[in-house]
Protein backbone atom coordinates (compact mmCIF):
# COMPACT_ATOMS: atom_id res chain seq x y z
CA UNK A 1 0.00 0.00 0.00
CA UNK A 2 1.43 3.21 -1.31
CA UNK A 3 1.90 5.86 1.96
CA UNK A 4 3.21 8.60 0.21
CA UNK A 5 3.64 9.75 -3.24
CA UNK A 6 6.12 12.14 -4.60
CA UNK A 7 6.30 13.61 -8.00
CA UNK A 8 8.19 16.18 -9.59
CA UNK A 9 9.23 17.93 -6.59
CA UNK A 10 11.34 21.06 -6.11
CA UNK A 11 12.05 22.69 -3.06
CA UNK A 12 14.27 25.59 -1.40
CA UNK A 13 14.42 28.50 0.73
CA UNK A 14 13.51 31.54 -1.28
CA UNK A 15 16.63 31.11 -3.63
CA UNK A 16 17.46 28.70 -6.00
CA UNK A 17 15.92 25.09 -5.23
CA UNK A 18 18.11 23.02 -2.93
CA UNK A 19 16.41 19.95 -3.56
CA UNK A 20 14.54 19.33 -7.65
CA UNK A 21 13.65 16.36 -9.78
CA UNK A 22 12.51 14.34 -7.25
CA UNK A 23 10.16 11.74 -7.20
CA UNK A 24 9.34 8.09 -5.19
CA UNK A 25 7.29 6.32 -3.39
CA UNK A 26 6.98 4.78 -0.41
CA UNK A 27 4.86 1.93 0.50
CA UNK A 28 3.83 0.36 4.13
CA UNK A 29 6.19 -2.01 5.21
CA UNK A 30 9.18 -0.50 3.72
CA UNK A 31 12.39 0.67 5.30
CA UNK A 32 13.79 3.08 2.75
CA UNK A 33 17.12 4.61 3.23
CA UNK A 34 18.03 8.04 2.06
CA UNK A 35 21.53 8.69 0.95
CA UNK A 36 23.03 12.00 0.54
CA UNK A 37 25.84 14.20 1.44
CA UNK A 38 25.94 16.80 3.91
CA UNK A 39 23.75 19.49 2.45
CA UNK A 40 22.58 17.31 -0.11
CA UNK A 41 18.69 17.79 0.95
CA UNK A 42 17.63 15.26 3.41
CA UNK A 43 16.43 17.36 6.02
CA UNK A 44 15.02 19.99 3.33
CA UNK A 45 12.99 16.54 1.61
CA UNK A 46 11.67 15.62 5.74
CA UNK A 47 10.44 19.31 6.07
CA UNK A 48 8.58 19.18 2.93
CA UNK A 49 6.82 15.70 3.46
CA UNK A 50 6.05 17.19 7.03
CA UNK A 51 4.23 20.11 5.46
CA UNK A 52 6.12 22.68 6.96
CA UNK A 53 8.06 23.94 3.89
CA UNK A 54 6.10 23.99 0.67
CA UNK A 55 6.80 22.69 -2.63
CA UNK A 56 8.06 25.20 -4.99
CA UNK A 57 7.33 22.52 -7.74
CA UNK A 58 5.77 19.01 -7.89
CA UNK A 59 3.14 17.24 -5.82
CA UNK A 60 3.62 15.48 -2.59
CA UNK A 61 0.31 12.53 -1.60
CA UNK A 62 0.48 11.53 1.92
CA UNK A 63 -2.49 11.03 3.35
CA UNK A 64 -1.86 8.92 6.35
CA UNK A 65 0.01 10.33 9.61
CA UNK A 66 3.70 10.94 9.03
CA UNK A 67 5.63 11.02 12.36
CA UNK A 68 9.41 12.45 12.93
CA UNK A 69 12.56 11.27 15.15
CA UNK A 70 14.67 15.15 14.35
CA UNK A 71 18.28 14.97 14.40
CA UNK A 72 19.86 15.88 18.23
CA UNK A 73 19.54 19.74 18.88
CA UNK A 74 20.95 20.87 21.79
CA UNK A 75 17.64 22.52 23.23
CA UNK A 76 15.77 19.48 23.72
CA UNK A 77 18.45 18.21 25.94
CA UNK A 78 17.82 20.83 28.26
CA UNK A 79 14.47 21.05 28.69
CA UNK A 80 12.96 19.62 31.92
CA UNK A 81 10.91 16.93 30.65
CA UNK A 82 11.09 12.69 31.35
CA UNK A 83 10.54 10.53 28.52
CA UNK A 84 7.25 9.98 29.16
CA UNK A 85 6.24 13.30 28.35
CA UNK A 86 7.88 13.47 25.49
CA UNK A 87 6.00 10.32 24.40
CA UNK A 88 3.20 11.89 25.35
CA UNK A 89 3.38 14.28 22.86
CA UNK A 90 2.41 12.51 20.42
CA UNK A 91 -0.74 12.62 21.78
CA UNK A 92 -1.55 16.36 22.01
CA UNK A 93 -3.05 17.04 18.82
CA UNK A 94 -5.84 14.31 19.32
CA UNK A 95 -7.02 16.67 22.14
CA UNK A 96 -9.01 19.58 22.62
CA UNK A 97 -6.90 22.44 23.42
CA UNK A 98 -8.25 22.75 26.69
CA UNK A 99 -7.89 19.13 28.13
CA UNK A 100 -4.96 17.79 29.48
CA UNK A 101 -3.74 14.24 28.58
CA UNK A 102 -5.62 11.79 30.84
CA UNK A 103 -5.34 8.08 31.54
CA UNK A 104 -5.88 6.93 27.86
CA UNK A 105 -2.93 8.93 26.53
CA UNK A 106 -0.53 7.86 29.34
CA UNK A 107 -1.44 4.44 29.07
CA UNK A 108 -0.81 4.71 25.20
CA UNK A 109 2.44 6.72 25.91
CA UNK A 110 3.44 4.02 28.62
CA UNK A 111 2.48 1.00 25.89
CA UNK A 112 4.91 2.82 22.99
CA UNK A 113 7.29 2.86 25.44
CA UNK A 114 7.48 -0.12 26.31
CA UNK A 115 7.39 -0.99 22.69
CA UNK A 116 10.69 0.92 22.32
CA UNK A 117 12.36 -1.14 24.52
CA UNK A 118 12.61 1.68 27.83
CA UNK A 119 9.30 0.83 29.86
CA UNK A 120 11.88 1.63 32.78
CA UNK A 121 13.09 4.71 31.58
CA UNK A 122 9.65 5.88 31.53
CA UNK A 123 10.60 8.34 34.14
CA UNK A 124 13.91 9.58 33.40
CA UNK A 125 14.84 13.30 32.16
CA UNK A 126 15.05 12.74 28.09
CA UNK A 127 18.42 15.02 28.84
CA UNK A 128 20.01 12.07 30.90
CA UNK A 129 19.17 8.89 28.31
CA UNK A 130 22.13 8.10 25.97
CA UNK A 131 21.72 8.82 22.18
CA UNK A 132 20.09 5.73 21.79
CA UNK A 133 17.71 6.03 23.94
CA UNK A 134 16.58 9.24 23.33
CA UNK A 135 15.65 7.98 19.41
CA UNK A 136 13.83 5.25 20.76
CA UNK A 137 12.24 7.70 23.13
CA UNK A 138 10.98 9.81 19.96
CA UNK A 139 9.92 7.04 17.81
CA UNK A 140 7.79 6.05 20.69
CA UNK A 141 6.21 9.93 20.03
CA UNK A 142 5.66 8.89 16.35
CA UNK A 143 3.98 5.54 17.76
CA UNK A 144 1.68 7.18 20.09
CA UNK A 145 0.97 9.57 17.21
CA UNK A 146 -0.49 6.34 15.35
CA UNK A 147 1.82 7.15 12.26
CA UNK A 148 1.77 4.82 9.20
CA UNK A 149 5.32 6.90 7.80
CA UNK A 150 8.00 7.38 10.48
CA UNK A 151 10.71 9.54 8.98
CA UNK A 152 14.42 9.69 11.05
CA UNK A 153 16.85 11.76 10.45
CA UNK A 154 20.28 10.11 10.74
CA UNK A 155 19.40 8.56 13.68
CA UNK A 156 22.32 6.43 13.79
CA UNK A 157 24.77 9.33 13.67
CA UNK A 158 27.49 9.25 16.50
CA UNK A 159 25.63 5.76 18.07
CA UNK A 160 27.52 2.67 19.25
CA UNK A 161 27.02 -0.58 17.84
CA UNK A 162 25.06 -2.27 20.59
CA UNK A 163 22.45 0.52 20.64
CA UNK A 164 22.48 0.75 16.42
CA UNK A 165 21.77 -2.82 16.91
CA UNK A 166 18.60 -2.03 18.54
CA UNK A 167 17.24 0.29 16.34
CA UNK A 168 17.77 -1.42 13.63
CA UNK A 169 15.82 -4.50 15.65
CA UNK A 170 13.39 -2.14 16.28
CA UNK A 171 13.06 -0.46 12.48
CA UNK A 172 12.94 -4.08 11.15
CA UNK A 173 9.59 -4.52 13.54
CA UNK A 174 7.89 -1.06 12.59
CA UNK A 175 8.17 -1.86 9.14
CA UNK A 176 6.87 -5.74 9.72
CA UNK A 177 3.59 -4.18 11.49
CA UNK A 178 3.04 -2.54 7.95
CA UNK A 179 4.31 1.33 8.58
CA UNK A 180 6.77 2.94 6.20
CA UNK A 181 9.86 4.65 7.07
CA UNK A 182 12.68 6.88 5.43
CA UNK A 183 15.76 6.63 7.10
CA UNK A 184 18.50 9.38 6.23
CA UNK A 185 21.40 7.81 6.67
CA UNK A 186 25.55 8.05 6.10
CA UNK A 187 25.82 4.18 5.86
CA UNK A 188 25.80 2.73 2.26
CA UNK A 189 26.33 -0.84 3.93
CA UNK A 190 23.36 -0.35 6.55
CA UNK A 191 20.99 0.90 3.70
CA UNK A 192 22.14 -2.20 1.65
CA UNK A 193 19.74 -4.25 4.25
CA UNK A 194 16.83 -2.28 3.65
CA UNK A 195 14.25 -2.63 0.94
CA UNK A 196 14.82 0.86 -1.06
CA UNK A 197 17.00 3.51 -1.34
CA UNK A 198 16.90 7.37 -2.57
CA UNK A 199 19.98 8.91 -3.29
CA UNK A 200 20.28 12.93 -2.87
CA UNK A 201 22.58 15.53 -3.95
CA UNK A 202 20.51 18.70 -4.57
CA UNK A 203 18.44 16.90 -7.00
CA UNK A 204 17.53 12.80 -7.20
CA UNK A 205 19.88 11.02 -8.22
CA UNK A 206 18.43 7.63 -8.09
CA UNK A 207 15.70 5.48 -6.37
CA UNK A 208 14.99 2.07 -6.49
CA UNK A 209 15.79 -1.50 -4.71
CA UNK A 210 20.03 -1.56 -3.31
CA UNK A 211 20.93 -3.97 -5.42
CA UNK A 212 20.03 -2.22 -8.58
CA UNK A 213 20.50 1.31 -7.58
CA UNK A 214 23.51 1.68 -5.16
CA UNK A 215 26.38 1.40 -7.96
CA UNK A 216 29.79 3.49 -8.34
CA UNK A 217 28.52 5.77 -10.60
CA UNK A 218 25.44 6.41 -8.70
CA UNK A 219 27.33 6.80 -5.24
CA UNK A 220 30.14 8.90 -6.92
CA UNK A 221 26.79 11.13 -8.56
CA UNK A 222 25.29 11.42 -4.81
CA UNK A 223 28.87 12.44 -2.81
CA UNK A 224 31.32 13.30 -5.70
CA UNK A 225 34.87 11.76 -5.13
CA UNK A 226 34.69 10.73 -1.84
CA UNK A 227 33.95 7.19 -1.74
CA UNK A 228 36.58 4.74 -1.75
CA UNK A 229 36.65 1.63 -3.63
CA UNK A 230 36.86 -1.71 -0.96
CA UNK A 231 38.01 -4.90 -2.50
CA UNK A 232 35.00 -7.13 -3.16
CA UNK A 233 33.53 -4.87 -5.44
CA UNK A 234 31.67 -2.36 -2.86
CA UNK A 235 32.23 1.26 -2.71
CA UNK A 236 32.03 3.26 0.89
CA UNK A 237 32.48 6.29 2.14
CA UNK A 238 35.54 7.65 4.38
CA UNK A 239 35.31 7.43 7.80
CA UNK A 240 34.64 10.42 8.80
CA UNK A 241 31.49 11.18 6.87
CA UNK A 242 29.82 9.07 9.80
CA UNK A 243 30.19 11.14 12.74
CA UNK A 244 29.93 14.72 10.87
CA UNK A 245 26.72 15.61 13.32
CA UNK A 246 27.64 13.45 15.83
CA UNK A 247 28.60 16.52 18.05
CA UNK A 248 25.37 17.60 20.71
CA UNK B 1 10.14 35.51 75.61
CA UNK B 2 12.36 34.93 72.59
CA UNK B 3 9.52 33.84 71.03
CA UNK B 4 7.73 36.71 71.53
CA UNK B 5 10.46 38.91 70.74
CA UNK B 6 10.35 36.95 67.33
CA UNK B 7 6.83 36.85 67.02
CA UNK B 8 6.13 40.22 66.74
CA UNK B 9 9.36 41.06 64.49
CA UNK B 10 7.63 38.93 61.99
CA UNK B 11 3.94 40.12 62.82
CA UNK B 12 4.69 43.89 63.45
CA UNK B 13 5.04 44.76 59.58
CA UNK B 14 1.71 43.66 58.64
CA UNK B 15 -0.20 45.22 61.53
CA UNK B 16 -1.05 48.34 59.21
CA UNK B 17 -4.05 47.22 56.53
CA UNK B 18 -2.50 49.18 54.20
CA UNK B 19 0.71 46.76 54.56
CA UNK B 20 -1.23 43.77 54.44
CA UNK B 21 -3.06 44.78 51.44
CA UNK B 22 -0.21 45.23 49.97
CA UNK B 23 1.31 41.72 51.31
CA UNK B 24 -1.55 40.12 49.55
CA UNK B 25 -1.20 42.02 46.79
CA UNK B 26 2.33 41.54 46.33
CA UNK B 27 1.75 37.29 46.94
CA UNK B 28 -0.66 37.25 44.52
CA UNK B 29 1.46 39.00 41.51
CA UNK B 30 4.60 36.47 42.54
CA UNK B 31 2.28 33.46 41.96
CA UNK B 32 1.64 34.33 38.88
CA UNK B 33 4.84 35.70 37.52
CA UNK B 34 6.32 32.77 39.76
CA UNK B 35 4.45 30.59 37.35
CA UNK B 36 4.22 32.26 33.73
CA UNK B 37 8.05 33.41 34.34
CA UNK B 38 9.00 29.47 33.37
CA UNK B 39 7.60 29.78 30.09
CA UNK B 40 9.17 33.12 29.58
CA UNK B 41 12.27 31.63 30.69
CA UNK B 42 11.92 28.56 27.93
CA UNK B 43 10.43 30.70 24.91
CA UNK B 44 13.62 33.05 25.46
CA UNK B 45 11.30 35.73 26.17
CA UNK B 46 12.84 37.80 28.35
CA UNK B 47 13.88 40.30 26.38
CA UNK B 48 10.23 41.03 25.10
CA UNK B 49 8.65 40.90 28.37
CA UNK B 50 11.21 43.91 29.82
CA UNK B 51 10.14 45.22 26.21
CA UNK B 52 6.64 45.08 27.00
CA UNK B 53 7.10 46.49 30.41
CA UNK B 54 8.76 49.49 29.01
CA UNK B 55 6.40 50.44 26.40
CA UNK B 56 3.87 50.52 28.89
CA UNK B 57 5.13 53.45 30.39
CA UNK B 58 3.81 56.25 27.79
CA UNK B 59 0.35 54.92 28.24
CA UNK B 60 0.66 54.32 32.14
CA UNK B 61 2.06 58.37 32.14
CA UNK B 62 -1.35 59.45 30.26
CA UNK B 63 -3.74 57.72 32.35
CA UNK B 64 -2.26 59.16 35.31
CA UNK B 65 -2.55 62.97 34.16
CA UNK B 66 -5.82 62.16 32.99
CA UNK B 67 -6.92 60.64 36.10
CA UNK B 68 -8.14 57.52 34.45
CA UNK B 69 -7.23 53.80 35.37
CA UNK B 70 -4.02 52.53 34.91
CA UNK B 71 -5.06 49.70 33.83
CA UNK B 72 -6.74 51.58 30.61
CA UNK B 73 -3.20 53.50 30.00
CA UNK B 74 -1.13 50.53 30.05
CA UNK B 75 -3.67 48.70 27.90
CA UNK B 76 -3.84 51.32 25.21
CA UNK B 77 0.60 51.73 25.75
CA UNK B 78 0.74 48.21 24.57
CA UNK B 79 -1.41 47.85 21.73
CA UNK B 80 0.53 51.25 20.28
CA UNK B 81 3.77 49.25 21.29
CA UNK B 82 2.25 46.41 18.89
CA UNK B 83 1.50 48.55 15.94
CA UNK B 84 4.71 50.31 16.43
CA UNK B 85 6.91 46.90 16.59
CA UNK B 86 5.07 45.94 13.54
CA UNK B 87 5.22 48.88 11.50
CA UNK B 88 9.41 48.73 12.30
CA UNK B 89 9.52 44.96 11.41
CA UNK B 90 7.90 46.06 8.15
CA UNK B 91 10.98 48.06 7.20
CA UNK B 92 13.37 45.97 5.63
CA UNK B 93 16.42 48.12 6.44
CA UNK B 94 15.82 47.87 10.23
CA UNK B 95 14.84 44.46 10.92
CA UNK B 96 12.96 42.96 13.73
CA UNK B 97 15.06 43.57 16.85
CA UNK B 98 16.29 46.92 15.66
CA UNK B 99 12.82 47.50 15.45
CA UNK B 100 11.58 46.41 18.97
CA UNK B 101 14.74 48.57 20.61
CA UNK B 102 13.56 51.67 18.53
CA UNK B 103 10.17 51.70 19.19
CA UNK B 104 10.35 50.85 22.78
CA UNK B 105 13.05 53.66 23.58
CA UNK B 106 11.15 56.05 21.72
CA UNK B 107 7.97 55.22 23.96
CA UNK B 108 9.80 54.99 27.21
CA UNK B 109 11.91 58.12 26.56
CA UNK B 110 8.15 59.43 25.67
CA UNK B 111 6.69 58.30 28.77
CA UNK B 112 9.74 60.11 31.13
CA UNK B 113 9.17 63.32 28.66
CA UNK B 114 5.58 63.20 29.26
CA UNK B 115 5.55 62.77 33.00
CA UNK B 116 8.36 65.41 33.74
CA UNK B 117 7.11 67.87 31.53
CA UNK B 118 3.64 68.20 33.21
CA UNK B 119 2.90 71.18 35.64
CA UNK B 120 1.50 68.29 38.14
CA UNK B 121 3.92 65.04 37.67
CA UNK B 122 2.13 62.14 37.96
CA UNK B 123 3.99 60.36 40.86
CA UNK B 124 6.28 59.42 38.26
CA UNK B 125 8.47 57.05 40.93
CA UNK B 126 5.77 55.34 41.84
CA UNK B 127 5.16 54.32 38.15
CA UNK B 128 8.80 53.41 37.79
CA UNK B 129 9.17 51.86 41.00
CA UNK B 130 6.03 50.33 41.77
CA UNK B 131 3.71 51.60 44.39
CA UNK B 132 3.02 48.36 46.31
CA UNK B 133 1.64 50.19 49.53
CA UNK B 134 -1.20 52.13 47.29
CA UNK B 135 -2.56 48.97 46.23
CA UNK B 136 -6.59 49.53 46.63
CA UNK B 137 -8.84 46.14 47.29
CA UNK B 138 -9.91 47.00 43.21
CA UNK B 139 -6.32 46.28 42.64
CA UNK B 140 -6.20 43.31 45.04
CA UNK B 141 -9.33 41.69 43.14
CA UNK B 142 -7.35 42.13 40.12
CA UNK B 143 -4.72 40.47 41.26
CA UNK B 144 -6.59 37.45 42.36
CA UNK B 145 -8.79 37.16 39.07
CA UNK B 146 -4.80 37.34 37.44
CA UNK B 147 -4.21 34.39 39.23
CA UNK B 148 -7.08 32.92 37.99
CA UNK B 149 -6.12 33.60 34.65
CA UNK B 150 -2.88 32.65 34.19
CA UNK B 151 -2.90 29.12 36.15
CA UNK B 152 -5.95 28.76 34.52
CA UNK B 153 -4.46 29.34 31.03
CA UNK B 154 -1.15 27.94 31.66
CA UNK B 155 -2.44 24.63 32.96
CA UNK B 156 -5.27 24.21 29.56
CA UNK B 157 -2.35 25.32 27.34
CA UNK B 158 0.57 22.95 29.26
CA UNK B 159 0.58 20.20 26.70
CA UNK B 160 0.95 22.60 23.91
CA UNK B 161 3.56 24.87 25.63
CA UNK B 162 5.94 21.81 26.34
CA UNK B 163 5.72 20.42 22.63
CA UNK B 164 7.34 23.74 21.12
CA UNK B 165 8.96 24.31 23.81
CA UNK B 166 10.89 20.98 23.44
CA UNK B 167 10.20 20.70 19.60
CA UNK B 168 9.45 24.02 17.88
CA UNK B 169 10.65 22.82 14.15
CA UNK B 170 8.59 19.69 14.32
CA UNK B 171 5.46 21.05 16.22
CA UNK B 172 3.24 21.49 13.57
CA UNK B 173 3.90 18.08 12.15
CA UNK B 174 2.36 16.54 15.38
CA UNK B 175 -0.72 18.96 14.86
CA UNK B 176 0.22 22.42 17.07
CA UNK B 177 0.95 25.69 15.69
CA UNK B 178 3.89 27.15 17.02
CA UNK B 179 2.74 30.76 16.20
CA UNK B 180 -0.32 30.11 17.93
CA UNK B 181 1.18 28.96 20.98
CA UNK B 182 3.46 32.15 20.96
CA UNK B 183 1.05 34.85 20.27
CA UNK B 184 -1.22 32.67 23.18
CA UNK B 185 1.97 32.80 25.75
CA UNK B 186 2.77 36.73 24.89
CA UNK B 187 -1.16 37.71 25.38
CA UNK B 188 -0.50 36.01 29.04
CA UNK B 189 2.64 37.81 29.28
CA UNK B 190 1.31 41.08 28.60
CA UNK B 191 -1.57 40.47 30.78
CA UNK B 192 0.68 39.72 33.75
CA UNK B 193 2.67 43.03 33.26
CA UNK B 194 -0.84 44.89 32.95
CA UNK B 195 -1.70 43.91 36.02
CA UNK B 196 1.27 43.76 37.88
CA UNK B 197 2.73 47.06 36.77
CA UNK B 198 1.41 49.24 38.86
CA UNK B 199 2.38 46.76 42.31
CA UNK B 200 5.88 46.08 41.44
CA UNK B 201 7.15 49.24 38.82
CA UNK B 202 7.48 49.80 35.43
CA UNK B 203 11.32 48.90 36.34
CA UNK B 204 11.32 46.23 38.17
CA UNK B 205 8.64 44.06 37.11
CA UNK B 206 10.46 41.86 34.86
CA UNK B 207 12.45 40.85 38.05
CA UNK B 208 9.40 39.03 39.79
CA UNK B 209 8.90 37.05 35.95
CA UNK B 210 12.67 36.30 35.56
CA UNK B 211 14.36 35.83 38.61
CA UNK B 212 12.58 33.18 40.75
CA UNK B 213 12.27 31.40 37.09
CA UNK B 214 15.95 31.43 36.50
CA UNK B 215 16.00 30.54 39.79
CA UNK B 216 13.65 27.21 39.82
CA UNK B 217 15.56 26.19 36.81
CA UNK B 218 18.86 25.68 38.69
CA UNK B 219 16.64 23.40 41.66
CA UNK B 220 13.70 21.59 39.31
CA UNK B 221 13.92 18.80 37.11
CA UNK B 222 10.44 18.56 35.90
CA UNK B 223 8.20 21.49 34.50
CA UNK B 224 5.34 21.24 37.03
CA UNK B 225 7.90 21.19 40.13
CA UNK B 226 9.74 23.55 38.49
CA UNK B 227 6.74 26.36 38.22
CA UNK B 228 6.10 25.10 41.98
CA UNK B 229 9.09 26.48 42.73
CA UNK B 230 9.22 29.36 41.16
CA UNK B 231 6.05 30.76 42.51
CA UNK B 232 7.40 29.62 45.93
CA UNK B 233 10.78 31.48 45.32
CA UNK B 234 8.97 34.71 44.06
CA UNK B 235 6.47 34.54 46.72
CA UNK B 236 9.40 34.37 49.29
CA UNK B 237 11.16 37.18 47.52
CA UNK B 238 7.84 39.38 47.67
CA UNK B 239 7.95 38.36 51.49
CA UNK B 240 11.14 38.87 52.10
CA UNK B 241 11.57 42.33 50.31
CA UNK B 242 8.72 43.66 52.49
CA UNK B 243 10.03 43.33 55.69
CA UNK B 244 13.54 44.23 54.25
CA UNK B 245 11.79 47.17 53.38
CA UNK B 246 9.76 47.62 56.68
CA UNK B 247 12.90 47.12 58.52
CA UNK B 248 15.61 48.92 56.86
CA UNK B 249 13.39 51.99 55.38
CA UNK B 250 13.81 51.21 52.01
CA UNK B 251 12.11 50.77 48.85
CA UNK B 252 9.40 48.33 48.87
CA UNK B 253 10.19 47.03 44.96
CA UNK B 254 13.91 47.68 44.97
CA UNK B 255 13.70 45.38 48.44
CA UNK B 256 12.04 42.97 46.81
CA UNK B 257 14.16 43.04 43.36
CA UNK B 258 16.99 42.51 46.00
CA UNK B 259 15.99 39.50 47.90
CA UNK B 260 15.03 38.31 44.35
CA UNK B 261 18.66 38.37 42.88
CA UNK B 262 20.23 36.97 46.72
CA UNK B 263 17.72 34.19 46.40
CA UNK B 264 19.14 33.64 42.84
CA UNK B 265 22.52 33.50 43.95
CA UNK B 266 21.51 30.94 46.42
CA UNK B 267 20.09 28.58 43.98
CA UNK B 268 22.87 29.09 42.08
CA UNK B 269 25.24 28.23 45.33
CA UNK B 270 23.04 25.37 45.73
CA UNK B 271 23.12 23.89 42.48
CA UNK B 272 26.77 24.33 42.31
CA UNK B 273 27.55 22.25 45.55
CA UNK B 274 25.28 19.25 44.21
CA UNK B 275 26.74 19.54 40.21
CA UNK B 276 30.23 18.77 42.95
CA UNK B 277 28.87 16.18 45.32
CA UNK B 278 28.49 12.27 44.46
CA UNK B 279 24.93 12.16 44.16
CA UNK B 280 24.23 13.72 41.04
CA UNK B 281 22.66 11.65 38.79
CA UNK B 282 24.74 10.88 35.72
CA UNK B 283 23.77 9.91 32.17
CA UNK B 284 22.24 6.82 32.07
CA UNK B 285 23.83 4.05 30.58
CA UNK B 286 22.21 1.97 27.41
CA UNK B 287 20.85 -0.69 29.09
N1 LIG C 1 16.55 27.12 6.89
C1 LIG C 1 17.32 27.17 5.80
N2 LIG C 1 17.43 28.32 5.08
C2 LIG C 1 18.20 28.39 3.99
N3 LIG C 1 18.90 27.36 3.49
C3 LIG C 1 18.83 26.19 4.13
C4 LIG C 1 18.04 26.03 5.31
N4 LIG C 1 18.15 24.75 5.75
C5 LIG C 1 18.98 24.15 4.87
N5 LIG C 1 19.38 24.99 3.90
C6 LIG C 1 20.26 24.66 2.76
O1 LIG C 1 19.64 23.67 2.01
C7 LIG C 1 20.59 22.71 1.57
C8 LIG C 1 20.16 21.34 2.02
O2 LIG C 1 20.25 21.26 3.43
P1 LIG C 1 19.69 20.03 4.25
O3 LIG C 1 18.37 19.64 3.71
O4 LIG C 1 19.75 20.39 5.68
O5 LIG C 1 20.80 18.92 3.90
P2 LIG C 1 21.11 17.55 4.67
O6 LIG C 1 20.02 17.29 5.66
O7 LIG C 1 21.15 16.55 3.58
O8 LIG C 1 22.45 17.71 5.31
C9 LIG C 1 21.93 23.14 2.14
O9 LIG C 1 22.63 23.82 1.12
C10 LIG C 1 21.57 24.07 3.24
O10 LIG C 1 22.55 25.06 3.38
MG1 LIG D 1 20.19 17.03 7.71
Amino acid sequence: MTRVRVEGLAAGYGGAPVLRDVAFELRGGDRVGLLGPNGGGKTTLFRVLLGELRPLAGTVEAPGRIGVVPQTERSRLDFPVSALDVALMGAVSRLPWWRRPGRAERGAAREALTAVGLAAEADATFGDLSGGQRQRVLVARALVQDASVVLLDEPFTGMDAASAERLEALLRRLAAEGRALLIATHDVDQARGWDRVLCVNGRQVAFGPPGDVLTREVLQATYGGAIVEIPGGGAVLPAHHHHDHAAG
Amino acid sequence: MVLATLGSILADPWRDPLTRRALAEAVLLAIAGGAIGCWIVFYNLAYSAESLAHALLPGLVVAALAGLPLLLGGAAGLVLAALGVALAARVPAIGRDTGVAVVVTTLFGLGALLALSSASPPGLQGILFGDILGVSNTDLALAGGLVVVVLGALGALHGRLVLVGFDRSNARALGVSPVLVDAALLVLVAVVLLVAVQGLGNLLVVAVLIAPAASARLLARRLAPMMAAAAAIAVAGVVGGLYLSFYAGTAAGASIAAVLVGLYALAGASSAMRARGPSRPQSAQEP
